[in-house]
């Protein structure tokens, strides 16, 4: 079968005048060499013969093997068939009407794996065509200013920093469950390398206690850069960022033991949470510390909205990067997703329009647009 | 040492991302191989890294013992159990149970580590009622809204709130698989772009502060 890893075998064949659902087909397959008699063969799919059609596919339409009224059955390892790559066998079709059964010729047929998914060429073309225009948007913010909307939550950064230095309290800076193979992670840690330098020119302590071993040593290294770029290496402490643990549960409860006892007086949820989200900003909110959370974990998002004092909701987590440096790169990229997003706006609208005009019209021409944006495995 | 500590890592990023996002599209055995091989590596590399972890616990805390900071004997409690978890789990080869008996660390884990989580877990009931009485005082006409939609889907959601309100099952169905599936379907496609934005900056070295910040 074209754009598969192998081990399957795809059988096409085309409608025939007698095709009702009082008539069956019959797929049968052998491993044996020189097999030539169908009717001893391995029965490995029986269905309706007005049944598994091309149409009723997951096929996209450039990667169809034949036309849509054709039928087709694709035969996998498991159900007591295990086909193996490269070996030939020999596959036959039985029409079964009533206590009539007539086969097919023996064709031979072996699998193979394929390098290529071309079903999903639909989403590199997508990717692609995204990331064209993320470097398009960047090369036009580099010659003019784009206009940034205002995220209160990132406004916010200084308050919370500002207010921590008037108390003589500590920051502290989450950067979430995820390790650094995550993106809101890297999100988090990126946000971390503003707030420490900001942290750093106000001479107010930070924390930054962690889950992930990997992700602590990445912001000891962000952290030392932030320092040094304020000017205050001095002031740079080896333990502002360590390491709790990676349970979930213990890693919350130092982190309120944390909170009660040093009483920060800004809180940081940055990047990905879950069930710990709501015991570590509740905690936060009996404090009394100003808190700012940003994740892309919309499950927890209602938990953040409720405790915490400015949230930053799924993009704009991404977004703060770009907001916080205001450089033309990252505003660029910013202006190269909202792009994205209108894009995807249109395909809703058009896609919609489309579908409902396919379904009423009994057309298939809507499919040529609609198979463009769908997610072909 | 600057090509060590700065072109190094961008180009390893630039040959992983570009690799690993063409291994999506190859459905090849050898592709499948490749992900299989480099996600052992990756375990490989956590395991190391967690004594990088456990050394910086170890350092953090013993610093809170020698200067005698306030609640360092929260540290010595961390220390002692810590350090004793770890002679029992050698003791015990590592093993909960041998011939069905449960050992020294396996009683550990059964008696003090799962109850422990338990009870955070618990705390979590009673801070949903504390969060859900701050953000359902209907002090704005946001939170007013807020408040008459949680009242119904709550109805809708219980057998006895749909037989006092019956049409409160069909609404709350509305609430959540319309106006909530929507909004939260937006939040995704947010997300979903700022991800594939934010991983082209990355595998082309356009964002490249979580190496440490500097632009040189």
């Amino acid at each position: 079968m074209p754009s598969d890893g192998g081990g399957s075998l795809t059988v096409i064949w085309p409608p025939a005048p007698y095709d009702s659902k009082e008539v069956r087909y019959q797929i049968l397959l052998s491993d044996k060499n020189g097999a030539s008699d169908p009717s001893t063969f391995k029965v490995v799919a029986e269905f309706p013969a007005n049944t598994h059609y091309i149409r009723e596919s997951k096929w996209p339409w450039w990667t169809r093997p034949d036309a849509p009224e054709t039928h087709q059955v694709t035969i996998k390892n498991g159900k007591g068939v295990e086909l193996k790559d490269g070996k030939t066998y020999h596959v036959a079709l039985a029409v079964v009407s009533g206590d009539v059964r007539t086969f097919t010729t023996v064709v031979q047929a072996a699998s193979e794996p394929n390098w290529i998914n071309w079903n999903q060429i639909n989403n590199l073309f997508l990717a692609l065509l995204f990331g064209g225009i993320v470097f398009y948007a960047i090369s036009v913010a580099k010659k003019r200013e784009i206009f940034l909307r205002r995220i209160p939550g990132l406004d916010a950064v200084d308050e919370a920093i500002g207010r921590s230095t008037e108390l003589g309290k500590p920051i502290l800076y989450l950067t979430g469950a995820h390790d650094m193979s995550d993106p809101s992670t890297i999100a988090a840690a990126v946000i971390l390398g503003r707030v420490a330098k900001r942290a750093a020119a106000y001479e107010t302590d930070l924390l930054v206690p962690h889950r992930d071993p990997i992700t602590m040593a990445v912001c000891q290294e962000i952290t030392k850069q932030a320092y040094l770029e304020a000017g205050k290496p001095d002031l740079f402490k080896e333990d502002a960022n360590f390491f709790i643990t990676t349970d979930q549960f213990s890693y919350t409860a130092a982190v309120d033991g944390i909170m009660l006892r040093k009483k920060p007086a800004a809180n940081f949820f940055m990047g990905a949470y879950f069930a710990e989200s709501l015991l570590l900003t509740e905690t936060g909110a009996s404090t009394g510390a100003i808190q700012i959370a940003g994740t892309d974990s919309d499950h927890q998002l209602p938990f953040f909205v409720t405790t915490c004092d400015y949230t930053l909701i799924g993009e704009e987590l991404y977004a703060a990067s770009a907001y916080l440096s205001r450089e033309p790169i990252q505003v660029g990229t910013l202006r190269g997703q909202d792009i994205g997003k209108a894009l995807i706006l249109g395909v809703l609208t058009v896609g919609t329009l489309l579908a409902t005009a396919g379904a009423v019209l009994d057309a298939q021409w809507p499919q040529l647009f609609l198979d463009v944006f769908k997610d072909v495995k | 040492m600057i090509f060590l500590r700065r072109q190094m890592p961008l180009l390893i990023t630039l040959l992983a991302g570009l690799v690993f996002a063409a291994q999506y599209y190859v459905p090849h055995p050898a592709s499948e191989q490749l992900l299989t091989s480099v996600t052992k590596w990756l375990q490989i590399i956590g395991g190391f890294a967690l004594i990088l972890g456990v050394s910086s616990l170890f350092h953090v805390h013993a610093v809170k013992i020698r200067r005698k900071e306030a609640g360092w004997g929260y540290s010595f409690v961390l220390y002692a159990s810590m350090l004793g978890t770890i002679a029992i789990g050698l003791w015990a080869n590592g093993k909960e149970a041998v011939d069905g008996t449960i050992t020294a660390f396996g009683w550990i884990y059964s008696y003090m580590m799962v109850p422990l989580q338990g009870t955070m877990f618990a705390i979590l009931a009673f801070f949903i009622a504390s969060a859900a009485y701050r953000s359902f005082r209907a002090r704005s006409r946001e939170a007013a809204v807020l408040l008459v939609a949680a009242v119904i889907v709550m109805m809708g959601r219980v057998p006895l709130g749909e037989y006092i309100l019956p049409l409160s099952g069909d609404v709350s169905q509305w609430i959540l698989n319309v106006l909530n599936a929507s909004v939260r379907r937006a939040i995704l496609i947010g997300v979903s772009l700022g991800t594939v934005a934010l991983s082209f900056k990355i595998i082309f070295g356009v964002e490249r502060s979580y190496l440490g910040g500097g632009k040189e």
